[in-house]
């Protein structure tokens, strides 16, 4: 578990090449920074300047090695490598509120962009204009877009967003690509048809008290496209599986809302938040439900020296308990809230190894392997 | 210098209400909740059985009616059970409940607090520390979340 501390300012978004050699990500400003790693140190190698607002998402596409950002300007911008220089094109996204986030689709011929203004723009090349065109989804997306991830057969979409709802969408543009055969979301996919929408969480149990739920932070495909799950702000997670639309499994988690969610198997996946460490659910598909798998974090150093008397006074006295911990801070990796997971050896099948990066503007390198050596209890199926 | 003498009842137009992207919230038919019932409930505590009265206090929660004497009347029963407890049995009583059970206490737990009576807060915080450690973090988060509170 190397834990890598770029910055002091948060890290508002990353995104790593194909060979996971170099970095691209936001220090919470305009940029974006370009680092390459160097045995075990990291280089600045560019500086990407030409947003107006935050940079809000960023994606590399790992085949045609672009970049795709997007920032509260507005605008969004596709860069392409020019011998050693990134060189921006703009795409007009036609939107009236900040962009929130943006993911390149599996084949890398169009991108999603989710903003404020309660919709999402899909955006692919037009060859004759030379340029790159976007449509809209806006029904019936009701408020932000706040995280997008594509299936893996290039056509739906799942977004999630601040309208307490997490949806697929079909994406299919006709310009670009054929029809999409038959999935379990559905087979009828039309351009902005809604194949799937989660209702008021709280659907598995729970006398209909769970209504509302929270924003749907993070979304995410598995490998195989056939589930899909979602974090949400009133600190629960869900997953539903495509064709059979009444179960939805949820788990009420006891932690702080979680921000973003991964696959790392078929059946497990990991999420991180507001608690500084991520999490394993796994999910049962024949039970079809969610369980809490552990926290993934290095373990605790319990402190073997004694504590003196006076120490122990002075502990009740500033902080009320007489315990022998003199550490004023988090006991996990990450000192503040963890912001983005990305799956870097193994994809969402077999993951091995992933990174997490957050408000503290470090980046940590998780070894799957490791941790489950580490972590006794730990069963990652 | 010329009086304004026009009228100026623009002011009070409540702008939000016409603006077309406004967001309303599904609306959920409430109507049928009538929240826990009454006599049950003040039954099984003078027959000095607790666990059954939280049980029957927690069923049919007020949760979408639009009444507020709805509410006002389940949380002055909620308050009353769980006065009667004493407190060596609460963390028994905590455990005897399910997930959705536990982040129903804490949505009446936070209600309680709302309005503080005379020995209220001393109970509700005894009962807040013993659903936090069974809850955890969470089950704040979900109260404090909620669209529709009880």
């Amino acid at each position: 578990m190397a834990y890598h501390s770029f910055l002091l300012e948060p890290i508002s978004c990353h995104s790593w090449n194909k060979d996971r050699t170099q970095i691209a990500l936001c220090p919470n400003n305009h940029d974006v920074h370009i680092y390459k790693k160097d045995g075990t140190k990291w280089t600045k190698i560019h500086e990407l300047k030409e947003h107006n607002g935050q940079v809000t998402g960023i994606d590399w596409a790992p085949e045609s090695n672009r970049i795709v950002t997007c920032g509260t300007d507005r605008n969004a911008y596709v860069w392409s490598l020019k011998g050693e220089v990134w060189k921006p094109t703009l795409v007009i996204l036609r939107i009236n509120r900040a962009a929130r986030c943006v993911s390149w689709s599996p084949k890398e011929n169009k991108f999603a962009v989710g903003s404020g203004s309660r919709l999402i723009s899909i955006c692919y090349f037009e060859q004759e204009n030379d340029w790159w065109v976007c449509k809209h989804i806006k029904k019936p997306i009701r408020s932000t877009v706040l995280s997008l991830d594509w299936h893996p057969n290039n056509v739906l979409l799942a977004a999630g967003s601040c309208d307490f709802k997490c949806r697929v969408f079909s994406a299919y543009i006709k310009e670009v690509e054929e029809k999409p055969g038959p999935t379990v979301w559905g087979s009828k996919m039309p351009f902005g048809e809604v194949l799937f929408e989660s209702g008021p969480s709280g659907v598995s149990g729970g006398a209909g008290e769970g209504a509302g739920g929270g924003w749907v932070h993070g979304v995410c495909f598995s490998h195989s496209g056939n589930r899909l799950a979602w974090t949400s702000h009133d600190s629960t997670v869900a997953i539903a599986e495509g064709g059979k639309t009444s179960t939805i499994s949820s788990l009420s988690s006891e932690t702080l809302p979680l921000l973003c969610v991964s696959f790392i198997t078929e059946n497990s996946l990991v999420a991180a938040g507001h608690d500084c460490y991520p999490v394993l659910f796994v999910y049962d598909g024949t039970k079809g439900s969610v369980t809490f798998g552990g926290k993934l974090d290095v373990p605790k150093q319990t402190s073997q020296r004694g504590i003196s008397a006076r120490e122990r006074f002075q502990n009740l006295d500033r902080r009320a308990t007489s315990s022998e911990t003199t550490e004023q801070g988090l006991e996990s990796l990450h000192k503040n809230s963890i912001s983005q997971i990305s799956v870097l050896e193994g994809g969402k099948s077999k993951c091995s190894t992933f990174c997490t990066t957050g408000m503290d503007g470090g980046m940590v390198t998780w070894d799957v392997k490791s941790l489950e050596s580490d972590l006794k209890d730990l069963k990652i199926v | 210098m010329s009086k304004n003498n026009d009228s100026n009842q623009f002011r009070k137009v409540d702008v939000d209400e016409y603006d077309e992207n406004k967001f309303v919230d599904d609306e959920d038919n409430g109507e049928s909740q009538v929240g826990p019932d009454e006599a049950e409930v003040d039954s099984l505590i003078r027959q000095g059985n607790l666990m059954e009265a939280l049980q029957a206090v927690l069923k049919n929660p007020p949760i979408n009616t639009k009444n507020q004497n709805v509410k006002d009347r389940a949380e002055a029963l909620m308050l009353k059970v769980l006065s009667a407890f004493k407190s060596s049995d609460i963390e028994k009583a905590v455990q005897s409940l399910d997930k959705n059970g536990v982040d129903l206490l804490m949505k009446y737990i936070y209600k309680g607090f709302e309005k503080p009576s005379e020995n209220s807060s001393a109970t509700l915080l005894q009962w807040h520390e013993k659903a936090l450690s069974a809850g955890g973090v969470g089950s704040i988060v979900r109260v404090l979340t909620a669209r529709k509170t009880v």
